[in-house]
């Protein structure tokens, strides 16, 4: 127990806590000095090893360019099409742990202490939860995904509403409409949020309520004990930052590359590397300002503005298109969801490969990878939640948020291709080629004003980029400093730097997609480590005072 | 001439702060003025604490000491940020104004390159707080 109550006349602000008794000082294995000017404060072996690692692995992708794409090129389809059953089934683990928890006595237990008060408004903190996890995956596939699963990918084997010449079956439409938002919802609704839910509340409950540094390590304590604090810690927390910062950087890669299209389908700017390299370097300019503004000044602020302004696009779509239609896709995509979540999420004797393997297992493994940068994250922006209310508030209206939006983006996209196929810009770019950058662009070009439109979805993109450059940055900088959340400014504008530097050395040089599949990759051995947090997680409350 | 001296300190670096502490118990002593010593720190366990509380009693503990070795009235205030290497400017001028404090002694570094591109933490209180600010180069 805190023994904070035990000396006299000094408050206790954030009530009892079950503080772990360890011998391990944060900061033990830190050095702290001076480059010139700039102070750093770091952990020894894991800000080394990470750099280096790193280092050179971007040096293997632009030397044997071919070989790297060969090798991940195969390994990332094979772990999800392999292990498949393994993915969906952790996901369905994670999903029943977390509903659980909202049911259980433990969720009356408070993040921080039993007088922790939250540290950020409800509006802030959802605007950085879709910020920091899901912004830009929202505006990419809004659109793209309902329609492809409608028409092609099959889930659960619903025939398209297409035949092989692409005539119309107006007997599949509905079945097939259906099928087409519940199977993407299912991609962007409780089980992505679970993933994300399971790693933050590990890190922020053995951080706040057990005293352990905010970083990857901690939350495996109750399963390594005092080993966690040597090579065994440090591996998990190289891994973690390795994957954060390529899942960053390749992903600021790919999305100059989308803004590029856009760009170039609105105002004709030429696709090139040299555009995109511009993009890329701004994108770390606007991150680095936001960056030496801090959590609450940068991230939070920008996290806000952006998220006002895609609830006014997705408004403006709404109206725009056919509400009464939008309206009613919402009630059905959410019934449809309902009743198809337990045959989507079952891991066994299914035939649809196309989607389980081809989406669903890719999409978990991605988020899984992605896990531990916007886990941590959310863990540092929710202390003083109870469980309960964190994991409503993580997992339950981010999901119903994201029905809101697919059965917008994608009900529009939808009905626009099943009401005019012959014409429908979205079914050219979707469905008869398959042009995802340009998926977005074309269902607002069917709308009014639409120049504006995709102005405003480019900048937001853009600045979904920019949070979860600065997010990310924030996170590698606790993680390689050993969990101190206060390391001097210099080092997280040098890993703010280093991911734009790396993001542009592998789009000039070749390499974005070998090392993208690379970080997906480690999905695998992620799912073992978040089911171990599920059970660390279980035993951490089990032990604290409710 | 001051009734409440505000003196920022970093716990990490107490040794550093050898002669800005001096000057604020003189000048309390000279004045009858009460020393306030300030602290930041994050929500999230560090090396001075695994939570506020305890961060709390460590700077309670060093302003009672400082009070017994140079013989003045002292007392401790935590501040709680969210980022504090960002937040400690406009943090610490916010406590000046809470603390009602008339004057500021601060330990800061001899002025390099940085500088140039922002303003040591001294530097931006002595531009933007309305209590007169002693900046201490160790």
């Amino acid at each position: 127990m805190s023994d904070s109550e035990d000396v006299a006349g000094i408050p206790v602000p954030e009530g009892r806590t079950e503080l772990i008794d360890t011998d391990y000082e944060i900061g033990q294995d830190n050095i702290e000095g001076q480059l010139g000017p700039f102070g750093f404060d770091i952990h020894n072996p894991v800000f080394m090893v990470s750099g280096l690692t790193i280092v050179a692995f971007v040096f293997y992708a632009l030397a044997l360019p071919e070989q790297a794409g060969a090798i991940f090129g195969w390994l990332r389809p094979w772990l999800t099409s392999t292990f498949d059953w393994f993915f969906l089934g952790a996901a369905n683990v994670f999903v029943i742990f977390c509903l659980f928890l909202i049911v259980s006595p433990w969720g009356k237990v408070r993040l921080g202490g039993k007088d922790a008060t939250p540290d950020y408004t409800y509006t802030g903190w959802f605007a950085m939860l879709f910020a920091a996890g899901m912004g830009i995956g929202l505006m990419f596939f809004g659109v793209l995904e309902p329609v492809y699963h409608m028409a092609i990918s099959s889930p659960l084997g619903t025939p398209s509403p297409f035949d092989a010449d692409g005539a119309l079956i107006p007997e599949n439409v509905d079945r097939a409409k259906e099928m087409g938002l519940a199977a993407t919802i299912y991609h962007w609704g409780l089980h992505p949020w679970a993933i994300y839910a399971v790693v933050a509340l590990a890190l922020a409950l053995f951080s706040f309520n057990k005293g352990l540094p905010l970083t990857i390590r901690s939350a495996f304590y109750p399963v390594f004990g005092e080993r966690i604090w040597g090579w065994t810690g440090h591996v998990i927390d190289i891994l973690a930052v390795f994957a954060t910062l390529f899942g960053l950087a390749t992903s600021l890669g790919f999305g100059a590359q989308q803004a590029n299209a856009g760009l170039n389908h609105i105002f004709g700017v030429p696709v090139s590397v040299s555009v995109q390299v511009i993009l890329i370097t701004a994108i770390t300019a606007v991150a680095l300002f936001s960056v030496l503004r801090g959590l609450d000044g940068g991230v939070k602020l920008l996290s806000e503005i952006n998220m006002g302004i895609a609830a006014l696009l997705l408004l403006f779509v709404l109206f725009a298109g056919p509400t009464v239609l939008i309206l009613t896709d919402f009630g059905q995509g959410l019934l449809a969801y309902a009743c198809e979540l337990l045959p989507l999420s079952n891991p066994v004797g299914r035939t649809d490969d196309s989607y389980r393997a081809g989406w669903t297992a890719f999409y978990w493994a991605w988020w899984i990878s992605w896990s531990p940068f916007v886990g941590m994250f959310i863990a540092r922006v929710s202390r003083g939640r109870t469980v309960r209310e964190f994991i409503i508030c993580v997992l339950l209206i981010p999901s119903l948020v994201c029905v809101l939006w697919m059965a917008v983006f994608g009900g529009v996209a939808i009905d626009q291709v099943i009401s005019d196929p012959a014409t429908s810009a979205v079914k050219a770019q979707v469905i008869d080629s398959y042009n995802p950058p340009l998926s977005l662009f074309a269902m607002l070009d069917e709308l009014p004003l639409s120049q504006i439109t995709s102005v405003i979805a480019i900048v937001l993109v853009i600045v979904f980029f920019v949070t979860s450059s600065d997010s990310g940055s924030l996170v590698i900088d606790t993680i390689t400093a050993g969990g101190k959340v206060d390391a001097p400014v210099p080092q997280r504008v040098f890993w703010a730097t280093f991911e734009g530097a790396v993001a542009i050395v592998l789009l000039v040089g070749g390499g974005l997609s070998a090392l993208q599949a690379m970080v997906i990759s480690t999905g695998l051995p992620f799912t073992l480590v978040l089911l171990l947090m599920c059970w660390a997680i279980f035993k951490g409350l089990r032990a604290e005072p409710i | 001439m001051f009734d409440t001296i505000m003196v920022p300190v970093d716990l990490r670096h107490v040794p550093a702060l050898g002669k800005a502490l001096t000057i604020a118990a003189d000048m309390a002593k000279a004045y009858g003025a009460t020393v306030v010593y300030v602290g930041i720190t994050s929500p999230e366990p560090g090396d001075l604490g695994h939570n506020p509380a305890e961060y709390d009693r460590k700077l309670q503990e060093f302003a009672a000491e400082q009070a017994q070795s140079g013989r003045h009235q002292a007392r401790a205030h935590m501040i709680v940020a969210n980022d504090p290497a960002i937040d400690i400017d406009r943090k610490l001028s916010e406590a000046v104004d809470e603390l009602g404090a008339d004057l500021v002694v601060m330990a800061t570094h001899i002025p390099n390159l940085t500088d140039f591109i922002w303003a040591s933490h001294g530097g931006h209180l002595a531009s933007h707080s309305k209590a007169s600010v002693f900046l201490v180069r160790g």
